[in-house]
């Protein structure tokens, strides 16, 4: 059996990161993050790495972007106000069409917000990431295996097609401490990267890493072209469900929320409602597909989130508002509970599929 | 026929679209020819800025990154950190380089990051149509500072040089004009000495460039070489700041 190491979410992200072999990071510290950077100082100068404390996210991110550039493995972490000025970056990124991973560690917001853990910079990751037309991948992780783990995927789908990945935990996830089997970080797929700025050497034409297009019709063939990119990226779309075949209430929820979620199936359960989870672990693309599968059985949707509601839209457009989808969420930093769950489920259960959830 | 001049080789041979008398293209040709003589253009990554000089990757024979308006040095140093024996430099106008990118050109500096800065200071923003720019001269008209700069409200040009040279980390720190051909060789010289700092990896080096935009200074291209002379060097002061490996 496979050895195990007891870590925080937070270190188990920065060692996943080495075993995939980023031998550079850059960082600036925040709350509830900062464990990656300290775990990057301290590992990277006796790998032959680079850790490097930047001036600010903008500098730290287009650090990445030159690393990325440079055909390197980078990594980039913060927390939700510092991701916002990743933000720069993270379109350059895609643009230039550069492998890259960036965590972050949300935490409750708008503004500088507070420390406790949030999920209410899902727009920010799906929608809103940057100016222009583009995507990042963005995986959510549920457990400090998964951050482990997902973190390594990330390194793998960045680089495989070409684009920046994002790990997105929350404050609480980055902070628990877990058993983690480390042994998938042994098996490391590596890609040929010949567009990668590393000098010309005078045996071939100059790379060249831009995104400035002039000429419209070139930029919309370019852009048309990534989104097509995009359709094939679709395809890892992908959940965790549990109890879902015959679930008539069906919770979705991602990251701590989904622990949460699965503790009050449970017990619903036990209660006599047929309730089941959907739990996206790829939050773009969104397993849209897996979700209207759910829909055509089940009766009504239950979304859990520590945010004000910014999945639930997704839910909704996956089943194109077929059922009626309730919001079970706490803000700010608060967490929600089990019970609070369970009282979302019984109260769907006694909607009728076709019954609008604004009507209760 | 003996050929006595041609282009250098790490120039490609695509015209460039800079203004009639713009001093950019002698700035290219310059750091051309010191790739050139220092036989480097093969493991040399430039980086393109926001400005005029955007897309100078279509000039220079070397892999080129374009960065973000301000960020070229953030990128400098990513690429540096990742092959130390590649050459990298810089090239910045003065709104990317002491506006936007202040903190991190200062950074870098500061860092002792051995990378190569060209830096032309044409006291104004050229790319988008001649606003203030952190180095525009006192009463110095522009779009945004239509009744001349008023250090009332828009206080005072920064001198990078001067700034630069107070840090730890800064090897080589000179300023160099473009109006004439006497200091044009100056510039080169210059450019040459910063690219040797970094192969012998001494630290930091910037050269500053005093340098016109006829176009936006509303002057023909040898009046604008005289404005220089007469305003922006009396603000400016040519010579060397710092030269100073640094110690780590
Ligand atoms: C984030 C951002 N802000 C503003 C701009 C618009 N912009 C393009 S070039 C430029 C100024 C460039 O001036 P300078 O750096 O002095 O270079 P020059 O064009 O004079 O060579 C600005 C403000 C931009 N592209 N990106
Ligand atoms: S706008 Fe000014 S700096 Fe830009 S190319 Fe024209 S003359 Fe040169």
């Amino acid at each position: 059996m496979a050895e195990k190491v007891l870590m925080k979410g937070n270190e188990a992200i920065a060692e996943a990161a080495i075993m995939a072999g980023c031998r550079h990071f850059f960082g600036y510290p925040i709350t509830p993050q900062t464990e990656i950077s300290a775990y990057m100082a301290k590992r990277m100068p006796k790998i032959g790495g680079t850790f490097l404390q930047a001036e600010s996210e903008l500098a730290a991110i287009n650090m990445v972007y030159g690393a990325a550039a440079a055909g390197a493995r980078a990594m980039t972490s913060s927390s939700s106000p510092g991701i916002a000025l990743k933000s720069e970056g993270l379109s350059f990124l895609a643009a230039c069409d550069l492998p890259s991973v960036i965590v972050n560690i949300q935490r409750g917001g708008p503004g500088l917000g507070g420390i406790r853990p949030s999920q209410s910079d899902y727009f920010h990751a799906t929608r809103s990431t940057g100016h222009g037309d583009f995507h990042m991948i963005v995986l959510a992780p549920n457990t400090v295996q998964e951050m482990f783990d997902l973190t390594l995927e990330a390194f793998d789908l960045a680089d495989k097609y070409r684009m920046p990945a994002m790990i997105l935990g929350d404050g609480m996830l980055g902070q628990v401490m877990e058993p983690v089997d480390i042994s998938r970080g042994n098996n490391i797929k590596t890609y040929e990267k010949d567009w990668a700025l590393t000098g010309t050497k005078g045996l071939r034409k100059r790379n060249v890493v831009n995104s400035l297009y002039l000429s419209a019709e070139e930029l919309e063939v370019l852009n048309f072209q990534r989104f097509e990119k995009y359709k094939e990226v679709e395809k890892i779309a992908r959940t965790e469900n549990c109890l879902l075949e015959d679930a008539e209430v069906v919770v979705v929820a991602y990251g701590i929320c989904a622990r949460i979620a699965k503790n009050a199936i449970d017990t619903a359960r036990q209660n006599g409602i047929k309730a089941g989870l959907i739990r996206p672990v790829t939050l773009w693309p969104y397993p849209k597909h897996q979700l209207k599968a759910a829909a055509e059985k089940a009766k009504a949707f239950v979304v859990v989130e520590m945010s004000m509601g910014q999945m639930i839209e997704d839910v909704e457009l996956s089943i194109r508002c077929s059922r009626p989808v309730l919001l079970c969420n706490r803000t700010g930093g608060m967490v929600p509970t089990r019970e609070a769950v369970l009282e979302s489920i019984e109260k769907a259960a006694l909607l009728k599929g076709e019954q609008n959830a604004d009507s209760i | 026929m003996q050929i006595v001049f041609e282009k250098p080789k790490a120039l490609s041979d695509t015209p460039t679209h800079y203004c009639p008398g713009c001093t950019h293209g002698i700035i290219h040709r310059l750091v051309a020819e010191v790739l050139d003589e220092l036989d480097i253009t093969g493991k040399t990554i430039g980086i393109a800025p926001v400005g005029c000089a955007v897309i100078h990757f279509n000039y220079f024979e070397c892999d080129v990154a374009q960065a973000a308006h301000g960020r070229a040095p953030a990128v400098a140093t990513g690429l540096k950190r990742v092959n130390p024996d590649n050459i990298v430099f810089s090239y910045q106008g003065d709104g990317d380089l002491a506006a936007i990118g202040t903190n991190e050109t200062i950074h870098a500096a500061a860092r002792g990051e051995n990378i190569t800065v060209i830096f032309v200071n044409n006291a104004i923003y050229g790319m988008t149509g001649g606003q203030m720019a952190p180095t525009t001269l006192p009463g110095q008209v522009t779009q945004t500072s239509p009744y001349g700069r008023d250090t009332k409200t828009a206080g005072f040009p920064l001198r990078m040089c001067e700034l630069l040279a107070t840090l730890d980390g800064t090897a080589y720190a000179e300023r160099v004009a473009v109006d004439c051909v006497k200091n044009i060789l100056k510039v080169k010289k210059a450019i040459k000495k910063a690219f040797q700092y970094q192969i012998e990896g001494k630290g930091f080096s910037i050269v500053e460039i005093l340098s016109s935009c006829p176009t936006n200074w509303g002057l023909e291209p040898v009046k604008a070489l005289e404005w220089l002379r007469q305003n922006m060097i009396p603000y400016y002061p040519l010579g060397v700041f710092k030269d100073k490996e640094v110690s780590r």
